[in-house]
């Protein structure tokens, strides 16, 4: 054995270690989040009013925020159209990624393959701009914290390597799936040997790790605002908010 | 008293009803602090009467505690993304300039210590941003958790719907466990299980006012209206506000008329005379205890129905009661009960055909404040309008983003109706003054007690000029009596 090769073994070695370390940080962690924001009772029923008269209509809503951002749209167009772009955006890109994990892959995933450079630029070009959009506007500026540039950062890396790796400097496709399918199968195969993937890797493995415990928890918080969750029921006869809280 | 800013607030809008946001000015309003509790009101609502030796551990453990019991609060400390939607959205930030009134600004101040003490990011300096709970970031709780109203407004405009109203209740919850609190809201909700009422008005002197009125009402009228007190078997209760027969006491008026023209039996009582709730403002407990007295009073009274009257906090709390006090079903429904929601009811059943002439209302051009409790926690929105419109010929809206939900709070509410915090107020009712101005209206309704305190010194002081009265004053001018 060459020494690049004990080196590429030791760090399939660290990626591996690395790649399950996240998955569970990222899947155990969210759930405990998620649990701890289903478990918790609200004393009182939330009457952020007009609201839909009934669950039908708040779960109505809550689709609608997920999907189309209505209250951003309301409050500021620039901000709701760059927000609305690059996460559509990051969901398509996340759909195309689904022809490295799956075997055969969906023909859906496959018919998006000519749009996909276009989804991954998109992507990209969202991310800068809320970025010179936390510098430029003197409120975001003053609200802007580390953790926010952190995530912008690190997103927009894994979406430059991701590009580059696929249209400029290619990683083996084959490699790259042989990899992951063995990760998920435990049949564990050596990392593609191409540092620019690595770092693509890397980086997502990063964010997965960081994620239940930073902002991006919005992603599962917004199914859990009682402002937006809880319809407008205080009023109907015969019905009582069952407080789940005896003494609050 | 300094001008907070002198841009307009309303850009053009007759166009597009834009606020132009004031440039930032830190620490703008940082001096600008409530008054402390006094020892003999906090004694008398079950509060420590001074900072506690061990302040810091109580105020994390009773944190840890509210996470535990409250889905908005534990969410809310966890969803925000900064991004800034809201951060052009409160009447506090428009005023004065002052970022840490950026509801997005005010919430960090919660999460810092939420990060630092309940997630594990606070671990890492600077990735996790957080930030102990010390005497300093104590006292920035102090100042901007009682420079916000409670409003919601921001929570509108926010994609997760983060209402920073649930947050600034939590932090008052938590320093009230601590032994800090506001002179204002303690005394008020010390008052209320002394006299009945927030301001202090003993039994007395409420049935004196009540004759008074009947008497003035029987001079000008020649009609014997009546505004019962205590009277046992009537149909319905009234719980005003108990500013109505103090200081709005055209609006008090407005009830006798009402009443008096549907031939209805009506009491108010001595033991429970104030709709507004100013447990709301301070801790869960008072909020409790406030608003069960009204069912005991309705009880007591042998009262079908218990209607609220012209408060927006009242109604706030009110539409609580169910969950707060436990079952209504003694009494008849619909259930809690509005006065404007009763007005509609009465205007849909024709109650009122024939009677209303509406060019008694012709001197006034009538525009109608949205109070931020009433609007965006109760529902009315459609209510007053109506009443406004069957009594009125000339009525005229403020521009669209300034009313309905999207409505801006007088400058006053959730417990901030106190002098010290006058440039507070006059800089936050910067943009509801603004919007009145645009409409050149010269009858400003609402209905809230609140409101109607702190509106006609608004306008005094942004020079608008404009008469403040409530909506039911206007049913009153324009009610033909028999």
């Amino acid at each position: 054995m060459s020494t690049s090769d004990i080196l590429w073994t030791l760090l399939s070695l660290f990626f591996i270690g690395l790649a399950y370390f996240a998955t569970f940080a990222f899947v155990a962690g969210l759930l405990w989040r998620l649990y701890g924001y289903l478990r918790t009772p609200m004393p009182l029923p939330h009457s952020l009013t007009p609201a839909p008269k009934t669950e039908g209509g708040a779960v109505l809503r809550v689709l609608g925020d997920v999907t189309l951002f209505p209250n951003l749209f309301k409050a500021d167009k620039w901000l709701w159209a760059g927000a609305w772009i690059f996460h559509a955006a990051l969901v398509s890109v996340l759909f195309r990624h689904l022809r490295y994990f799956t075997y055969p892959v969906p023909g859906i995933v496959l018919y998006m393959e000519p749009v996909a450079l276009f989804f991954g630029i998109l992507f990209g070009v969202a991310a800068l701009f809320l970025f010179w959009r936390r510098l430029g506007l003197p409120r975001t500026l003053y609200i802007s914290n580390i953790p926010d540039y952190f995530i912008l950062v690190l997103l927009g890396l894994v979406a430059a390597t991701g590009l580059m790796v696929s249209y400029w400097m290619h990683v083996n496709i084959v490699d790259v799936k042989s990899f992951i399918l063995g990760l998920m199968t435990f049949r564990l195969v050596e990392v593609p040997r191409h540092p620019l993937f690595l770092l693509h890797l890397f980086f997502i493995l990063v964010l997965m790790i960081y994620f239940p415990f930073s902002k991006l928890m919005h992603a599962g918080g917004i199914i859990f605002s009682p402002s937006r969750h809880q319809p407008f029921q205080v009023q109907v006869r015969g019905k009582r908010y069952k407080n789940p809280v005896e003494r609050y | 008293m300094a001008k907070f800013d002198e841009t307009p607030i309303i850009k053009d809008p007759a166009v597009k009803g834009e606020l132009r946001p004031p440039k930032i000015r830190e620490h703008a309003s940082a001096e600008v602090k409530c008054h402390p509790s006094k020892p003999k009101d906090t004694a008398a609502i079950n509060l420590p009467s001074e900072l506690v030796p061990d302040w810091q551990e109580r105020a994390i453990a009773r944190f840890g505690e509210l996470l535990d019991k409250n889905q908005a609060l534990r969410v809310y400390m966890d969803a925000c993304v900064r991004c800034g939607a809201c951060t052009d959205k409160c009447q506090f930030f428009l005023g004065t300039g002052d970022p840490q009134n950026f509801p997005v600004a005010r919430a960090e101040l919660m999460r810092k210590v939420y990060r630092r003490y309940f997630t594990p990011a606070g671990l890492v300096p600077g990735l996790g941003d957080a930030a102990d709970f010390d005497e300093e970031m104590l006292q920035k709780w102090y100042t901007y958790f009682y420079q916000c109203s409670e409003c919601r407004r921001c929570s509108v405009f926010c994609p997760y719907g983060i209402d920073t109203a649930e947050i600034t209740a939590a932090a008052r919850e938590i320093m009230a466990s601590i032994g800090i609190s506001t002179k204002y809201v303690t005394e008020v909700v010390a008052k209320v299980y002394e006299t009945g009422n927030n301001l202090g008005i003993p039994p007395l002197a409420w049935i004196d006012n009540s004759e008074f009125l009947a008497e003035d009402m029987e001079e000008i009228t020649g009609l014997p209206i009546q505004f019962p007190v205590d009277e046992e078997g009537a149909d319905i209760l009234l719980i005003p506000p108990s500013a109505d027969n103090f200081a709005n006491t055209d609006t008090m008026i407005g009830y006798g008329k009402l009443f008096h023209f549907l031939g209805v039996s009506w009491t108010t009582s001595t033991y429970c005379n104030e709709a507004g709730n100013f447990g709301l403002f301070l801790n869960f407990e008072n909020l409790q205890k406030v608003n069960q007295r009204m069912l005991e009073a309705g009880r007591q009274l042998g009262a079908k129905t218990i209607i609220w009257g012209e408060c927006g906090h009242a109604w706030r709390a009110g539409i609580l009661t169910p969950t707060l006090s436990g079952s209504m079903d003694d009494f008849d429904p619909p259930y809690p009960y509005h006065i404007s929601q009763y007005i509609v009811d009465m205007f849909r059943k024709g109650a009122f055909e024939g009677h209303i002439d509406k060019s008694a209302n012709d001197e006034f051009l009538v525009t109608y404040h949205d109070p931020c409790n009433s609007a965006r926690a109760g529902n009315l929105l459609d209510e007053p309008r109506e009443i406004i419109r069957n009594t009125c010929n000339r009525f005229v809206e403020m521009p669209r983003n300034t009313i309905r939900e999207n409505t801006f709070c007088c400058g006053a509410g959730g417990g901030l109706l106190t002098d010290e915090l006058m440039p507070i107020r006059m800089a936050g009712g910067k943009p509801r003054a603004e919007a009145v101005k645009y409409t050149q209206a010269n009858y400003l309704a609402t209905v809230c007690a609140i409101c109607k305190a702190q509106l006609p010194e608004l306008m005094k002081y942004w020079e608008v000029p404009v008469q403040v009265g409530g909506v039911i004053d206007l049913l009153a001018n324009s009610l033909k009596l028999k």
